[in-house]
């Protein structure tokens, strides 16, 4: 509701002024988006953080175009880059030159460039979409919990301790080897894949729904829902149109927070072989890969343990800087 | 305040709100199996009309039910017992979707403007609220009466999009009142309107009530701990101590002739700023000098038998330990609840 009689009115009165020919600015209201926005801007080393995290979508969203103008595809194996004798690649760093800008993969001498870069897919995807499915979740039943209390609340923080204490790595690992080879219309890697956002997904839901239930524990208790049910608010009402903006800033915050967590499962979960299947790559495989060969080709190794470090890092310092952005009452 | 003259109190005229016997008790809950151990006796049997146009006080100490009260009659909170009727219709136990008619009729302004009103809304949105809750448009649109509101209660109806974090204490109570005033309630409930404001700023609230009553016609419930906001608003004032009206009459009786020496001891306490006519009042004897009232008010949990006041009442005797006072009319239009009560007639 507010969106468009915001949009209207802010059109109504510079149209006016345009008319008047006043140069007076329409009275704006500072959102406490637009504060946190123009606090954010003032923190570099998030705002760098966020630049990376954008650089690192865009590389995983045109994966396939940078791949096709700085390397070769990622399957392609190239066994005249590697030594016939040790099997590992020709040259120092891992091979390095002008043509495999990251070297080559021993033995099979595939692009680790590429791998890299399509490994950003991997990762980003399933630590976005997990994420998305761990708030959605948490979201709803945080929110009921926290509202209506008594025996649901005490259900429902039940569920979440049992899943917190949850061996989550160990299921993952005994779902993925009964998991058949396609379902829900995917098939190979898809299916891990899904797998792997349902799985992250449902088990890390307990800490966006403990934050939302202590938050709203403290929110329904705020006049302004007794307001909105003094003018015959329904429950619906009151929990996502009241409460539910007023919760979007601890969420936003745990959300940014959660998805470098999620890289590091996902790279564990493949580094453990419960990711996605050969040969699609991903950042946690060619560590795994990397294991056997990292006394001969430490590069190798320390091409895809940087890339989750950049990945990890960025995300952490533009989430710590959404944080301090939207809660001034903090300590920096 | 605003009523030219005080209509005679009498019961010819139709009240707007009649409750009777009202009870909210707060279970209080042990244990695993929640088993009900006692019961806070926030308001335990409160009987009182409010007629059309006028404006009832209510005052009383922290906790003794005000609050409670409050939101009983703008069904925020279910009553444990009792009936509530507005406008001759029992509401005492109507749901969500039978009270949403209802209040458009009666509305609430609330203690804390820095709670009441949504930090994530904007003035636009929190005052056009009731119409989008009531599916109702207003002539002109909804942006055009809000910003009629806003003009109507002191602020810049071009502070539509503003958040409330850009405004003042003072300014948020107008928002607050702008956004009760919408659907043109006939009965209007101010949980201490004022207590949370800067005693300069309080005085604009306090008029703007006025202003906005004489305007609309409004019906007032008005609860303050306050004495002097009371006596500058009220026609009638209801004193209550532990959940049960002591006194109900109106204004210039409650403060010329008090009847129960509860509220004898409550208008003592008022600060008189004037050294003077403090001591000339006190010579004079009786009622000039400040009554103490020995030791707390006891706990609305377990309530004494007999009066509730008798713990610390001056008069205290055998038949007040034992025997709840009615509360009954012992001089017309002037209801109070004591066995001995202070400048009782001849």
């Amino acid at each position: 509701m507010t969106a468009p009689l915001h949009d209207t009115g802010a059109a109504e009165t510079a149209a006016v002024d345009v008319a008047a020919g006043v140069p007076a600015k329409a009275i704006e209201g500072r959102s406490p988006w637009r504060i946190a926005w123009i606090r954010l801007k003032r923190d570099k080393v998030a705002l760098a953080g966020g630049v990376v995290v954008l650089l690192l979508i865009l590389v995983a969203i045109f994966a396939p175009l940078i791949v096709s103008l700085l390397g070769h595809p990622p399957n392609d194996y190239h066994e005249d880059q590697i030594d016939a004798l040790f099997g590992t690649p020709k040259g120092s760093w891992g091979g390095m030159n002008s043509d495999f800008l990251f070297g080559v993969e021993p033995v099979n001498g595939r692009d680790v460039f590429s791998r890299v870069v399509y490994g950003a897919r991997v990762s980003l995807l399933v630590a976005f979409l997990s994420a998305v499915v761990a708030v959605l979740i948490g979201t709803v039943v945080g929110i009921v919990a926290g509202y209506f209390g008594g025996w649901v609340d005490a259900v429902i923080s039940r569920i979440m301790d049992l899943l917190l204490a949850f061996p989550q790595l160990l299921f993952i690992i005994a779902l993925v080897s009964v998991v058949p080879n396609s379902l829900w219309g995917l098939s190979g890697s898809g299916v891990r894949m899904a797998v792997l956002i349902a799985v992250i997904g449902f088990f890390g839901w307990p800490y966006v729904g403990r934050i939302v239930r202590g938050q709203t524990l403290s929110l329904r208790e705020r006049e302004y829902v007794e307001a909105a049910r003094s003018l015959g608010a329904g429950r619906t009402y009151i929990l996502f149109r009241e409460l539910l903006p007023n919760l979007v800033a601890p969420i936003t915050v745990y959300a940014t927070l959660m998805i470098p967590t999620n890289v590091l499962t996902e790279a564990a979960l493949s580094f453990l072989g419960a990711g996605v299947k050969p040969p699609t790559s991903s950042w946690g495989q060619m560590l795994s890969k990397a294991v056997t060969t990292y006394e001969s080709d430490p590069t190798f190794m320390v091409i895809p343990g940087l890339a989750i470090f950049v990945t990890v890092l960025a995300f952490n310092l533009f989430g710590d800087g959404v944080r301090d952005a939207l809660d001034p009452k903090g300590s920096r | 305040m605003t009523i030219p003259e005080q209509p005679a109190p009498s019961d010819e005229v139709v009240p707007l709100l009649k409750v009777a016997g009202l009870v909210k008790h707060f279970p209080i809950t042990k244990g695993l199996l929640r088993r009900q151990v006692g019961a806070v006796q926030a308001v335990d049997g409160l009987t009182f009309d409010v007629r059309p146009g006028e404006t009832l006080g209510v005052v009383g100490e922290s906790g003794c039910g005000k609050s409670t009260m409050g939101r009983l009659i703008t069904r925020l909170l279910e009553p444990t017992a009792g009936t509530i009727e507005f406008e001759g219709k029992d509401i005492t136990h109507l749901g969500v979707a039978g009270m949403r008619p209802i209040r458009r009729d009666v509305q609430m302004i609330f203690q804390d403007p820095y709670s009441s009103l949504n930090p994530r809304h904007t003035v636009g949105t929190i005052v056009g609220a009731p119409f989008k809750l009531q599916g109702i448009t207003p002539e002109g649109g909804v942006k055009k009466e809000v910003q009629r509101l806003l003009g109507l209660v002191g602020l810049n109806p071009e502070h539509y999009n503003r958040y409330p974090h850009e405004f003042s204490g003072g300014q948020r109570q107008r928002i607050g009142i702008a956004r009760a005033l919408a659907l043109k309630p006939k009965l209007v409930v101010a949980d201490e309107p004022v207590s949370a404001l800067d005693v300069s700023i309080q005085a604009q609230v306090v008029n703007l009530l006025d202003d906005l009553q004489d305007e609309l016609g409004l019906t007032y419930v008005i609860i303050a701990h306050d004495l002097s906001v009371i006596r500058h608003v009220s026609d009638r004032i209801a004193v209550m101590y532990l959940g049960k009206v002591v006194e109900l009459t109106d204004r210039t009786s409650l403060y010329a002739t008090p009847m129960h020496p509860y509220t004898k001891a409550l208008l003592s306490a008022v600060p008189v700023p004037d050294p003077g006519r403090r001591k000339r009042g006190a010579a004079s004897g009786g009622s000039g000098g400040r009554i103490l009232l020995k030791g707390d008010v006891p706990s609305p949990i377990a309530p004494p038998s007999g009066c509730r006041f008798h713990t610390r009442c001056w008069k205290a005797t055998e038949v007040c330990r034992q025997q709840e006072p009615p509360l009954q009319a012992l001089r017309t239009g002037h209801q109070v609840a004591c066995h001995h009560p202070e400048n009782a007639p001849a």
